[in-house]
């Protein structure tokens, strides 16, 4: 009632005084009925009414409510006084609505990703069980099939398990129509029940489905069925094709189901795809194992019952490549680990951003709450309790904040947008949403910041004497000088979060920059690549696929733009592509164990199409097809230093299993390549493409100018030549490592923007507050100007007293970069996170613009006229 | 300049006032200048309202739900704010008038007289 009656007095006012009128008029209709004049009738009226304003006060008061008044005052006051300093308002605002801005956007990514629970079931029952790899190199390894069996006998904790793996695969429908190359999961028949999620439509796949024997049969993702098939719920018991075999669909993910990740569209039954040779083994890691806890068990007891399975598989299959400890984590943490590191970083830079604009903005208040110290001490003396000051203040920030918030928030949704743009490979990004919670920390940001900026320089009315600055005279030169304290310590302090955040940045800038900078080992300008697989249907022996890969070199050797050309299994920088054991047959058997080495079979012409140098030996010959290829191998220097050290391994053998196990004679050693731009460089073993067993192969063209405009009529050659082939991938060899090295990039470019920011509002801070100091002190450099004090002096003196809160933040900054930077230890490459140069570069650079800052101030100083600074009082 | 008053006037009680105006809306709806017309004239002239402070008992009573309001022609045609006694007010003046009798007598029998 009362606050209604507060928000319509204004109306109810008006009425009143309609009221009154009506009154009076009724008054004096009777006094005129009486025979009274008309002048007389309104005197004798108003005389009998009293005072129409005294009542309308009292109604007034009556409808008030103190404070609301109080705070509406206050807020007009602020304003007002705002709207007379557009600058300051305007710098603050901008700078604090970057602050709200950017760490709203941030935190509604982070919020998405990193905190909302997986779409499953219970979720925080849901772990990743992975080996360790026996060299302990690979913590978080990938899962044996052999190890996967027995996890699921001996780990009572444990309620259910599930084990999937990923490939890519050709899909088309049942004639053969519309092929496309996917990426596509085989997933145990209990995986989706161990997670917790029914089918959309129809059914997911049986145990008995589930096997080398069973029916073909495949589930569709929510997007996958809604693009390809137009979500038709008839698709169920239609047959589509994978790699040319039919398989029928028996149902639909929900849309919710995006794991592992988006790219996924299919899945199989895990059992039914594998080789049922290969699945039992312990020592073959393809896979990924997601289990649900029982309720109430920890993770810590998981783990320690599948770690005392995995030693025992172990001890039964002691070779080098069985695994001998376990490893798990939850299965949030498994989907988002690499995303985590990034997204805190960003976070913690955004947040920094928002508390250097406050630090500023609270800066800017406590030199305008100097410049008002008289009337301030004024309307103390006059009673104006001390708490009103400081809600003044407060309420004057929140102003800003809240202008800022206005802005900063739209700003928020936009860097949400432009995010998940630009980074369409974060994890879980497709489930990022700005909505209501997101708003809700918005708007707590906006009061955080405004509560904070306005508190720090409204302590200073708290404490200490009020009335000090009316007796100050204005030749004492001390005056406002606690409030030049404070700025000071605020100033040290976000110069010492700019320095966090230069380093930071600079770190991961030259971590990039190394990452840029890296030689994969082979020529990438002007590289065009794409990637096929052979379906087994139409190409089912060796000389089939032989003739295809050796058909499409001389039409492609043919196309007119194309200068090399070349086939591989894995390009360098474009994946592991799987290893092999071998043993050396030349040396003593006891002493090999664990020999292996990564495989990639590519055509006769390879290493000279894309500049692997030959170091030795030779490469493949035109001959070696089929039979006569499947002799002869070559290796990479890395195998030829590690494996074959003090002796030439050309003529030397691999025993290798191929297809079956066969003794292989080096007849070339080639120069190293990156299989990933943040790996070493591995052992690798070459053998030829045309000798029949392998069924998959990227393109590498090589054109002297733009290779992108190859896409299209090397596509055209394929489709000529299999018009039921997908490609996949097609990207330049610049654009693939552009993509490999997006995380790196992003980061260090976004960071590197934020301490951009940081370190303007730095300077801003600086020259601003050695400005104000120099106004104070007019007086007093005028005296000693007159006293004859050199004009150099002066500028010294000033320099060094606006450079003490820069070089005072640069010592905290640096202190506490030592301690931030072991954070972002694992997103740095080839960079330590104590790299000298870049922290003796941020501090030069600092205190470059520090000095900057604080030069143009000084120097106009120094040029003061003494009799116009000692007048100026 | 002072408001001539007579000897016989009497303070209006504080608090009696929203009484005698819920009492005088018994008789139907009426605007401020009825109401403080009737109470001046049924007190035989020994209640002088002061009409101002008529106006914010006015809107008291209308916050409290006791009366509602409206505007309407009065008797001699001008636009005038009409007040109604509500069935809650009704009931308040019931109760306040109990309470003002018994004040009443308790005085009276201190004062030592019968109140005929």
């Amino acid at each position: 009632m009362n606050l209604k009656r507060f928000f319509i007095k204004r109306k109810r006012d008006a009425e009143l005084v309609r009221e009154i009128e009506a009154h009076i008029a009724h008054e004096i209709d009777e006094y005129l009925a009486r025979g009274l004049s008309s002048e007389e009738a309104h005197r004798q009226a108003y005389l009998k009414f009293g005072s129409p304003r005294r009542v309308r006060e009292a109604e007034w008061e009556f409808n008030t409510l103190r404070f609301f008044d109080d705070l509406w005052r206050d807020f007009r006051y602020s304003a007002r006084t705002l709207w007379r300093t557009p600058g300051f308002a305007l710098v603050a605002v901008i700078v604090m609505a970057l602050g709200i801005g950017a760490n709203t956007a941030i935190f509604t990514v982070v919020r998405s990703v990193l905190l909302k629970p997986l779409p499953f079931k219970d979720p925080d029952r849901l772990i990743q069980l992975y080996e360790k790899s026996a060299d302990n190199r690979h913590l978080y390894n990938y899962v044996a099939g052999g190890m996967y069996a027995a996890w699921k006998k001996q780990a009572p904790s444990i309620e259910q398990m599930g084990i999937y793996g990923t490939r890519s695969v050709n899909l088309s429908d049942n004639g053969g129509e519309l092929p496309e190359r996917v990426r596509y999961a085989g997933g145990s028949w209990d995986l989706f029940s161990t997670l917790g999620v029914a089918p959309e439509i129809g059914r997911f796949f049986t145990a008995s489905e589930d096997s080398p024997q069973g029916a073909a049969t495949v589930v569709l993702t929510h997007s996958l069925w809604e693009r390809r098939y137009g979500s038709d719920r008839n698709i169920l018991g239609k047959t589509i094709q994978l790699n040319s075999h039919p398989y029928t669909v028996i149902g639909v993910l929900p849309p919710s189901f995006s794991y592992p990740d988006p790219h996924i569209q299919i899945w199989t039954a895990i059992f039914h795809e594998e080789d049922p040779h290969q699945m039992p083994r312990a020592d073959v890691h393809n896979y990924f194992v997601v289990a649900r806890l029982r309720p109430g068990v920890s993770m810590a007891q998981a783990l320690s019952e599948i770690d005392t399975s995995t030693k025992r598989v172990h001890m039964s299959h002691p070779t080098p490549f069985t695994a001998n400890g376990a490893n798990a984590r939850t299965l949030l943490d498994g989907v988002v680990s690499e995303a985590r590191t990034q997204l805190y970083i960003l976070l913690s830079a955004t947040t920094c951003i928002l508390l250097i604009s406050c630090l500023n903005v609270a800066s800017l208040l406590v030199s305008r709450a100097a410049s008002r110290r008289k009337e301030i001490s004024i309307r103390a003396s006059l009673g104006g309790s001390r708490l009103q000051l400081l809600r003044e203040q407060v309420t004057e920030s929140l102003v800003l904040a809240i202008t800022a918030g206005a802005l900063g928030l739209p700003l928020a949704w936009l860097g949400t947008h432009w995010l998940i743009h630009a980074r369409p490979d974060l994890a879980r990004v497709d489930t990022v949403h700005f909505d209501g919670a997101v708003l809700l920390f918005g708007l707590g940001m906006v009061v955080l910041s405004g509560v904070l900026a306005g508190l720090v320089p409204g302590f200073s009315f708290l404490r200490g004497p009020l009335l000090e600055s009316l007796q100050e005279s204005s030749r004492t030169n001390s005056s406002g000088s606690s409030m030049a304290r404070l700025r000071k310590i605020l100033l040290a302090v976000e110069v010492g979060f700019t320095v966090v955040l230069l380093t930071t940045a600079g770190l991961l800038l030259k971590s990039y920059q190394k990452l840029r900078s890296l030689d994969l080992g082979c020529e990438t300008r002007n590289v065009l690549t794409m990637g096929f697989l052979l379906p087994d249907v139409q190409y089912d022996t060796p000389a089939k696929k032989s003739a295809f890969f050796s058909e499409l070199l001389d039409r492609l050797h043919t196309l007119p733009g194309v200068k090399t050309a070349a086939l591989a299994t894995t390009l360098p920088g474009q994946g592991y592509g799987g290893d092999q054991s071998f043993t050396i047959p030349e040396h003593p058997a006891g002493a090999q164990v664990g020999l292996n080495a990564m495989m990639r079979a590519v055509d006769p012409g390879y290493f000279r199409a894309i500049g692997i140098p030959l170091l030795s030996g030779r490469a493949f010959e035109d001959r070696e097809r089929l039979q006569a290829g499947q002799s002869s191998i070559i290796i990479s220097q890395s195998l030829a230093r590690q494996y074959f050290p003090n002796e030439n391994p050309l003529g030397k053998h691999m025993r290798v299993t191929i297809q079956k196990e066969a003794n292989y004679e080096i007849v070339g050693v080639v120069g190293d390549t990156l299989w990933s731009l943040t790996e070493p460089a591995g052992p690798t073993m070459y053998f030829p493409i045309l000798s029949g067993p392998w069924w998959w192969s990227s393109i590498a063209v090589r054109s002297d100018q733009d290779a992108a405009t190859l896409a299209l009529p090397v596509q055209k050659l394929l489709a000529k030549l299999d018009p039921n082939l997908p490609v996949s991938d097609v990207l330049t060899m610049d654009q693939s490592i552009d993509k490999s090295t997006l995380d790196a990039n992003f980061t260090s470019m976004l960071v590197l923007a934020f301490a951009i920011i940081a370190l303007l509002l730095a300077a801003v801070g600086l020259y601003g507050v050695l400005s104000y100091l120099i106004t104070q002190r007019t007086g007093e450099i005028g005296i000693r100007i007159a006293l004859g004090a050199q004009r150099s002096a002066v500028v010294r003196l000033l320099l060094f007293d606006g450079l003490r809160p820069a070089w005072i933040g640069l010592v905290l900054g640096l202190v506490g970069s030592v301690f931030t930077v072991q954070f972002i230890r694992n997103m740095l490459y080839g960079t330590q996170p104590l790299d000298w140069t870049i922290f003796a570069t941020v501090a030069a650079l600092l205190l470059l613009v520090a000095a900057t800052a604080c030069a143009i101030p000084a120097w106009r100083a120094s040029r003061l006229d003494p009799v116009q600074a000692l007048r100026m009082e | 300049m002072g408001r001539a008053k007579k000897p016989e006037d009497v303070e209006m009680l504080k608090g009696t006032l929203d009484m005698l105006i819920l009492r005088t809306l018994v008789m139907g709806p009426a605007h401020g200048h009825t109401i403080a017309h009737v109470i001046e004239h049924t007190s035989e002239n020994v209640l002088d309202v002061e009409q101002g402070s008529l106006y914010p008992a006015l809107h008291r009573l209308e916050d409290r739900g006791w009366v509602s309001s409206y505007w309407g022609a009065s008797e001699n045609n001008r636009k005038a704010k009409f007040y109604e006694l509500t069935a809650p007010g009704r009931r308040q003046l019931v109760a306040e008038a109990g309470r003002w009798r018994q004040i009443v007598e308790a005085i009276g029998r201190v004062m030592g007289e019968s109140l005929d």
